[in-house]
């Protein structure tokens, strides 16, 4: 096999591990993945964090459509709750990108992972 | 109904400022806004997650941030792995469900800081790109 051909080849073969862990855990979770897919880009494919968090969004729309529509077959999809949260979310987004441009990300960074830590003390606790 | 707006909306700013957080903050909304239990949250978060995921990708597209090839192959070798997470996630307790996902929470927080403190991680571009007048890691709106 030529460099350039095993080259191609271990490439597809990394997407492969990638798009399986992260379809794993984005089923198991019910989040989107990027948790898995955008350092495995980064690490494995030499991605830069820009292109690797706006190719793990677009990727993730297909898991994220595919997994909702397995948990529909159990019966475990509320849609208008889905609604309810997805549609002020994507104003959320378009705000927070316009704010990504005023506001200092690190400091936002912090917070959100306080939040979260929070956050999973009241899950567990409940 | 306005918690779950309200957590829509901050999952929301958080995912475009950040690049994360749709679901990992849907999740715990659903469950400690609207009730919902562990597996319920996570199915619902699933659907949530679509119409974000189009909308920040059609926006990041526009900039050429998206390599569409990888992002397709990516997408269609997930589908066998996301139908196995799902049976798995039904397979399990809620209770269970919920403590893993909360370990999930405290690693996505942890994987947060860690970039935070790092803010020259994978700035460096293999692939030749021309470079942005933002100085900083964040990607682009």
């Amino acid at each position: 096999m030529s460099m350039a051909a095993e080259g191609a080849h271990n490439r597809t073969l990394k997407l492969v591990a990638i798009g399986s862990m992260a379809g794993v855990f984005s089923g198991l979770f019910g989040v989107g993945g990027g948790t898995v897919i955008v350092p495995l880009l980064m690490l494995w494919l030499g991605y830069e964090e820009r292109m690797a968090t706006a190719t793990s969004l677009a990727a993730i729309v297909f898991i994220a459509a595919y997994a909702a529509g397995a948990q529909g077959i159990y019966g475990n999809v509320s849609v208008p709750d889905a609604l309810e949260i997805g549609l002020p979310a994507v104003a959320g987004v378009l705000i927070g990108t316009w704010l990504q441009q005023r506001l200092p990300a690190r400091s936002i960074a912090l917070m959100f992972a306080a939040v979260l830590l929070a956050s999973a003390v009241e899950l567990v606790l409940r | 109904m306005s918690g779950a707006i309200a957590v829509g909306l901050a999952g929301g700013i958080i995912a475009g400022l950040l690049g994360v957080g749709g679901g990992v903050l849907f999740v715990p909304g659903l469950v400690i806004f609207l009730g919902l239990d562990q597996h319920h949250a996570e199915a619902t978060s699933l659907l949530a997650i679509v119409p974000v995921a189009i909308v920040g990708t059609i926006r990041q597209d526009r900039y050429g941030n998206v390599e569409r090839g990888d992002a397709l192959l990516l997408g269609l070798l997930s589908l066998a792995g996301a139908g196995a997470g799902v049976a798995l996630a039904n397979a399990l307790s809620g209770r269970v469900l919920r403590d893993c996902f909360a370990a999930l929470m405290v690693i996505v927080a942890a994987q947060l800081v860690r970039r935070t403190l790092r803010p020259d991680a994978g700035r460096k571009p293999l692939r030749a790109r021309p470079a942005t007048e933002r100085p900083d890691d964040r990607p682009p709106p």
